[in-house]
């Protein structure tokens, strides 16, 4: 695996932004929504050899981008990808974003009209520590991922990762791989039950496609 | 209203039309510019203005395109006003526009006043102003006037294609007629055609400057008349269109001018009135009225779509040129809704494109002002782009 340094500072080190290049196929086009400041387009844009786009809500994360060459349009997830035509690419990318849309179903059913594939990233709010905090301390969790109390939060809608992957099913989509990282941001054993996932994997990353 | 000598301002503007103080092509009778009223326009005189150097490979050029009211002095004193040029803030050494690394042209717009034939230019056929004998310009005749300055200094692709509101609209008809000539293109507060707000206004600027009796039916250089009134209001009318309600408070609110206490009268008792009398009577002196109707007209008439079946995705389609779009909050006039009906188009043409709407109070004007993120966001567009075009870093000074 590529040496994360290269592209985070080594306290910010987005392990899942390495497991999600890691799904992507060379020389394919790529739309990153909410893509920052254009670390993984970059990423993906060198080493993959992607056409890559982005789309990002901060006018400071779209600058960012546009400095290093990339393409990237400002715009919200929960209203801005019905612009696109139907399988404008061959992966579209949301990493840890989609607890903080509107609407994560209308975001997730958008992302596999537009992409062939869809990659999903987030916090897995049934990971065993969170649910130990609402039991014992009944207050809403804080961890080291997520720092922010309820009211300050972005994030508006968390799930689990079996909410996830009902969701998946609802919207008619299939799991064509599935990580899931512990809290070192190591990929879990692979052929672990889901029940074992939804408590030990802090975070998940799915790579999905339309039911055929 | 300050009292201007009308036929001194007349005369200015007339002296710059035949005579500018620019560079000037000539276009012998025998090489006319076919224009969309179904005329062909002869002789062609285009003035236009450079800066810095065009390498060898004349792969460095940048073609600037002017608004309504701007012309070819983009960073340069103006030979009228004696002011900056119009875009020194984007334009000049290590500007985003890097004068040491990149071959600026600018042209005054076909229709305009500032030295390529418009309607103040002498029509050679008569010996006198061509006036309302000047056939309708439309954005797309601009951008075939400009491409023929472009052919003459020997350049086949231009790296950067930019400009700002109707400038900008000249940069989309770049993009779209001559794709294969643009690396990149930088539409700035700008949209794919004149919404129908924006023809009301233009018509109200065109009524003030028509009833002014001395516009005299277009014929007011060679009746001696000059019809500053008419287009100072129409100026004045403009003006309050470029600017956001909250910049205009900011700036002037209910403040009085000069005065502690309203004086019962016409008289320009808010500062925001006195300021609007200036901008009208300034505008005057460097601006010609026939000029301003055929210009308000041919944005007017702009709408890019039309000219493929409406669909303005067709005008880009297979595009390879990149796209930067700019829009600013504050702009009512060319809101931001028209930017990304731009971006909707070249996503369907899965087109390179970028795009930021940038959060400022000062409205429409806002591509002509310091406004930092503007600057950052197409310094590093074009930088980025240079890279991918292949142009080499600028020579450290």
């Amino acid at each position: 695996m590529t040496n994360a340094t290269q592209y985070f500072a080594a306290d910010s080190a987005r392990i899942d932004l390495l497991v999600v290049k890691d799904m992507v196929a060379a020389n394919t086009r790529v739309l990153d929504i909410g893509c920052g400041d254009g670390t993984l387009l970059r990423m993906l844009a060198e080493e993959r050899g992607v056409d890559a786009r982005g789309m990002e809500l901060s006018q400071r994360g779209v600058n960012d981008c546009v400095a290093k060459g990339l393409s990237v349009i400002q715009g919200d997830a929960d209203t801005d990808l019905a612009d696109y035509p139907d399988d404008s690419f061959d992966y579209v990318i949301l990493s840890q974003t989609l607890q903080a849309t509107r609407n994560p179903r209308r975001v997730l059913e958008q992302m596999l009209r537009i992409g062939k594939r869809a990659i999903v990233s987030f916090p897995n709010f049934g990971h065993w520590s969170i649910r130990l905090q609402i039991m014992f301390a009944g207050r809403m969790p804080i961890t080291e991922n997520l720092p922010l109390a309820w009211y300050e939060t972005p994030n508006i809608h968390f799930c689990t990762i079996r909410d996830f992957v009902a969701l998946v099913d609802e919207v008619d989509a299939q799991i064509d791989r599935a990580v899931a990282l512990d809290p070192s941001g190591a990929p879990m054993r692979v052929n672990a039950p889901w029940w074992v996932w939804n408590l030990f994997g802090e975070q998940a990353v799915f790579l999905l496609e339309r039911r055929a | 209203m300050t009292e201007i000598d009308p036929l001194k301002a007349g005369h200015a503007a007339r002296r710059e039309a035949d005579a500018p103080h620019s560079l000037v092509l000539r276009l012998p009778a025998d090489r006319p510019l076919m224009m969309d009223a179904g005329v062909a326009l002869a002789p062609l005189t285009i003035a236009y203005q450079t800066y810095g150097t065009l390498n060898a490979d004349k792969t460095n050029a940048i073609l600037v395109c002017h608004a309504l009211t701007g012309d070819q002095h983009v960073a340069n004193t103006h030979p009228l006003t004696g002011k900056p040029g119009w875009w020194e803030i984007m334009v000049g050494p290590g500007k985003p526009i890097d004068t040491d690394r990149y071959f600026v042209i600018c042209s005054n717009v076909l229709g305009g006043c500032l030295g390529t034939t418009g309607p103040a230019t002498t029509n050679p056929a008569t010996g006198m102003p061509y006036g309302l004998d000047m056939p309708m310009v439309t954005i797309r005749d601009m951008v075939r006037a400009q491409a023929l300055l472009v052919d003459q200094l020997g350049i086949g692709k231009l790296f950067c294609v930019i400009g700002g509101s109707m400038g900008g609209m000249q940069v989309l008809q770049w993009a779209a007629i001559y794709p294969e000539r643009v690396f990149c293109a930088i539409p700035i507060a700008t949209a794919p055609r004149h919404s129908s707000q924006n023809i009301a206004f233009n018509e109200v600027g065109r009524q003030a400057v028509m009833a002014d009796p001395e516009w005299a039916g277009g014929r007011y250089f060679e009746l001696g008349k000059s019809p500053t009134k008419g287009l100072a209001v129409a100026r004045m009318a403009a003006h309050i269109t470029y600017l956001s309600d909250e910049a205009l408070h900011r700036k002037f609110g209910r403040k009085l001018q000069n005065k502690t206490a309203p004086t019962f009268s016409f008289d320009a008792d808010f500062q925001i009135e006195s300021y609007l009398r200036h901008q009208g009577s300034t505008f005057v002196e460097r601006f010609d009225a026939n000029t301003y109707l055929y210009l308000t007209r041919a944005m007017d008439y702009f709408d890019l779509a039309e000219d493929y079946d409406g669909s303005l995705a067709r005008a880009f389609k297979d595009t390879k040129t990149r796209f930067c779009i700019v829009s600013f909050t504050s702009d009512w006039l060319f809101p931001t809704s028209a930017s990304r009906s731009i971006v909707h188009a070249l996503n369907a043409n899965s087109a390179s494109v970028s795009f930021v709407e940038i959060d400022t109070d000062k409205g429409h004007d806002a591509f002509l002002l310091d406004v930092p993120d503007m600057l950052a966001t197409t310094s590093g567009f074009i930088e980025s782009s240079a890279r991918a075009f292949g142009l080499k870093e600028a020579k450290s000074a």
